[in-house]
């Protein structure tokens, strides 16, 4: 599975950042995330899905499966 | 007051309902399903709260771990039944005919042959479904007896083992939408309708959704079929047939809402949220009349 390894800049007064890991692309989040949260990427469209929170770390999100739903 | 809520992915819902917990000040603790070892004997690291809110996407998930959370007597909401119920469509049949509560017309099999049998027997153009399943995935519309033939083929040879039961419904030559309503403690909360040029009328497939009155005969029918699952929270789909009126199509256990709320104008995580709190402080576990004594068989 691909991650990103760049770790996020999170200052108290700057957009939270965290890196794309398909397109190394930059994805910003106007609150911390939380584990598990899906967030796509502006640049590539990838759906990209949170799996740690300090640092932020984004994996490509796993595609649908059979008994996923409502 | 402790709540738990379970979940496998935070899609705009979970976000809704984690913002509203903490708005009306609830102590409320996201638990990723995924990162939990259970041990069925030992509910100590679970004691602690009052009840559990099942959020889980995948309902494979939601019913192993509500198996075990119920178990340790913790109410769950919804409950293991009612997620069970819900989430299959032949249960969700059988409950609603059993009801008397009007539903489009099933036939279930179990091979190819009988599968065109039960498919020629509803007659065309007929709906195939697999009986679990969401989002208006693998629904197919089948127009005649070559596409009939062509699609159990396909499931006989490719689908997985669930998909050998054919679930097959009758097609309702409904207007271009369905309607959705939500349901919070038996009372209908708001209504949508969602509108597609397509045949499946599923937000998840580019539908849009507008808010729609909540009329006598809409709440009637949608408290009927909650009651049937018993479950707290759940949304109903019907479709409006020109013959026999609304029909109960589905029942939605863990409903998504982040395109009904602005065009209903319903806060519909504000009234889960409260519902949900009003649970964990009447029958949850550390309320002295339930539960007191840990394990229920489920």
């Amino acid at each position: 599975m691909k991650r990103s390894t760049k770790e996020f800049n999170m200052s108290q007064t700057a957009t939270i950042q965290a890196v794309c890991p398909e397109c190394a692309g930059e994805v910003q989040f106007d609150r911390p995330p939380l584990n598990g949260e899906v967030v796509r990427c502006s640049q590539c469209v990838s759906e990209l899905e949170v799996i740690s929170r300090e640092p932020i770390v984004l994996e490509l999100a796993p595609e649908v499966e059979e008994d996923w739903g409502e | 007051m402790r709540i738990a809520m379970t979940y496998t992915r935070i899609r705009p819902e979970e976000r809704f309902l984690l913002d509203e917990f903490a708005r009306q000040g609830i102590d409320i603790t996201p638990v990723d399903i995924r990162q939990q070892v259970f041990n069925p004997a030992d509910s100590s690291s679970w004691d602690s709260y009052d009840a559990v809110f099942d959020r889980s996407m995948s309902l494979t998930n939601s019913i192993t771990s509500l198996s075990i959370l119920e178990g340790f007597g913790l109410r769950c909401i919804n409950s293991l039944k009612a997620v069970e119920l819900c989430s299959d469509k032949l249960f969700t049949s059988i409950a609603l005919s059993r009801a008397g509560i009007a539903t489009p017309e099933v036939r279930v099999a179990t091979t190819y042959q009988s599968g065109l049998d039960a498919i020629d027997e509803i007659g065309y153009p007929a709906v195939l479904k697999p009986i679990v399943g969401s989002w208006g995935r693998l629904v197919s519309r089948v127009n005649d007896r070559h596409a009939a033939e062509a699609i159990l083929e396909h499931r006989e040879t490719l689908g997985s083992v669930q998909q050998k039961v054919m679930y097959v419904q009758e097609f309702i030559d409904k207007p271009d939408r369905d309607l959705r309503v939500f349901v919070v403690g038996g009372e209908p909360i708001a209504a949508i309708a969602r509108s597609s040029e397509h045949w499946v009328t599923n937000t998840a497939r580019g539908a849009t959704a507008e808010g729609v009155e909540l009329t006598d005969e809409l709440c009637d029918i949608s408290r009927q079929a909650a009651q049937v699952t018993g479950a707290d929270v759940v949304a109903v789909d019907l479709l409006e047939c020109p013959r026999r009126g609304l029909l109960v199509n589905e029942m939605n256990h863990s409903m998504e809402f982040r395109n009904s709320m602005d065009v209903t104008g319903v806060n519909i995580a504000s009234v889960v949220v409260e519902h949900i709190a009003e649970i964990a402080q009447n029958q949850g576990r550390h309320d002295s009349m339930n539960h007191s004594q840990g394990v229920v068989v489920v």
